[in-house]
């Protein structure tokens, strides 16, 4: 339990330099922009309580807004994801639950449902975030587009990660 | 009673997601409208110091470049020297101009943090209260104008980009005088629209852009280049593609623009709105 507790912290640190240091300004021709940091909001344990994956998911979405000039537009994303995520867990938990501890991933529930689980989670991230940045409705489009194409980096940058970095089942 | 606590509780995601969202929105409603000092943004201490350690390892890289740029402008600012001139006549007289009160001054700037990819960009800048910087001021790079300070800490501030959705900058045509406004759409930090030219004006393209005496910089500062004119259709104004004269990829160092008499200004247009 606690071993879960400080990888969180630290993963959450880390995603949000990452996502300032190295993935700032960092875009295919202005189109796909990846925000890589809300794996943090994929990968907690799926017993998390609501209350805590609000909280966290807001405190993630504000740390990275403070880099980037824009009070609250991620935090707002990120709730908006996390409140996704419970709806989607919801409707996709087996009748006899998962195990208390169970992270989720490719290595623990298997790539279809990771895939389906991350893309819906990060398309409403990223409709989100795009459309509240620019708020106008003339731009609607031109920002859906962006964010769909966002998501497909992101998206891939997740499953990438997956393989590299989670530990194989035992 | 009671039912309503089982209802709140069963329920509970959808309340905490009301909570935790319209307190986010409520963060973005007021950035947006009253652009006030706020702590979450990159002129704070944490985000400040970490930007500017990054910027140490990175502006190693660039330092080429910038050195070619700040030679290029040494040289400019060298052929405007006194001494650049031979005199006509032989006779040489030093005169005290008391007819010119010098109006701007600059404050020179490190560009520790800055974004072309969003829709809406910041800079950061390594000069913040202590060395003079206000909120409104301008920013100008080495080409010309790059943004307006937003907000102000200790020793840093940020600033918004020209490449931002709010902001507008007075422009007008080096040739003809005729005043518009430089916006910016997204997608290429090298391109900017000017909006608001009746179609009766004629531009053509290559055609220099610079700021009007109503902006924040000093009038005449270069803006971009016209390189598209659109009759657009029914509208009543043109559509113009300016090649904005700022790098904003490569921006290393900027100059704050400080206007002596802004508050001047300021204080004499503000009398008019409470009569």
């Amino acid at each position: 339990m606690i071993r879960i507790f400080i990888i969180n912290i630290i993963r959450f640190f880390l995603l949000v330099l990452f996502q300032v240091l190295f993935l700032k300004n960092f875009s295919l021709y202005n189109l796909a922009i990846p925000w890589f940091y809300i794996l943090f909001i994929l990968l907690l344990p799926l017993q998390t309580s609501n209350f805590l994956l609000f909280l966290l998911s807001f405190l993630l979405g504000l740390s990275v807004d403070m880099f980037f000039n824009s009070p609250g537009l991620n935090a707002a994303a990120c709730t908006a994801m996390a409140f996704c995520r419970i709806l989607l867990i919801r409707i996709i938990t087996p009748r006899d639950g998962y195990e208390s501890t169970v992270e989720p991933g490719i290595r623990s529930m298997g790539l279809r449902w990771f895939l389906m689980y991350s893309s819906v989670l990060i398309l409403v991230h990223h409709l989100v975030l795009f459309n509240l940045e620019i708020f106008r409705s003339q731009e609607f489009l031109l920002s859906s587009i962006k964010a769909i194409s966002s998501a497909v980096f992101t998206l891939f940058l997740v499953i990438l990660s997956q393989y590299i970095f989670s530990k194989r089942r035992t | 009673m009671r039912n309503l606590w089982l209802f709140i509780l069963r329920n509970n995601a959808f309340f905490l997601f009301i909570i935790f969202e319209s307190a986010a929105v409520m963060l973005l409603i007021k950035h947006n409208r009253y652009q006030q000092a706020s702590v979450i943004n990159s002129a704070n201490q944490v985000a400040g110091v970490i930007y500017s350690k990054a910027d140490q390892v990175s502006s190693y890289l660039e330092l080429g470049s910038v050195n070619d740029s700040l030679v290029m402008e040494n040289a400019r600012l060298r052929t405007r020297l006194e001494n650049a001139f031979v005199g006509k006549d032989t006779t040489k007289v030093t005169v005290i101009d008391s007819v010119q009160h010098q109006q701007y001054t600059y404050i020179t700037a490190k560009v520790v943090n800055n974004t072309v990819i969003y829709r809406n960009n910041y800079l950061t800048l390594n000069r913040g209260a202590a060395d003079g910087v206000k909120s409104g001021m301008g920013v100008m790079g080495p080409k010309g104008v790059a943004g307006i300070i937003n907000d102000v800490s200790e020793h840093f501030s940020t600033a918004y980009s020209v490449l931002h959705k709010d902001v507008r900058i007075s422009v007008k045509l080096d040739s003809s005088d005729n005043i518009g406004s430089l916006a910016w759409h997204g997608m290429n930090p090298l391109l900017a629209s000017m909006e608001d030219v009746p179609t009766h004006v004629r531009v053509s393209k290559g055609e220099k852009l610079v700021t009007t005496g109503f902006s924040l910089f000093p009038e005449g500062t270069p803006v971009g280049t016209v390189i598209d004119v659109n009759r657009g259709g029914t509208k009543s104004f043109l559509e113009i593609d300016v090649e904005l004269a700022t790098r904003f990829q490569q921006l290393q160092y900027v100059y704050i623009v400080v206007d002596q008499f802004r508050e001047e200004q300021q204080l004499l247009e503000d009398k008019l709105e409470t009569p």
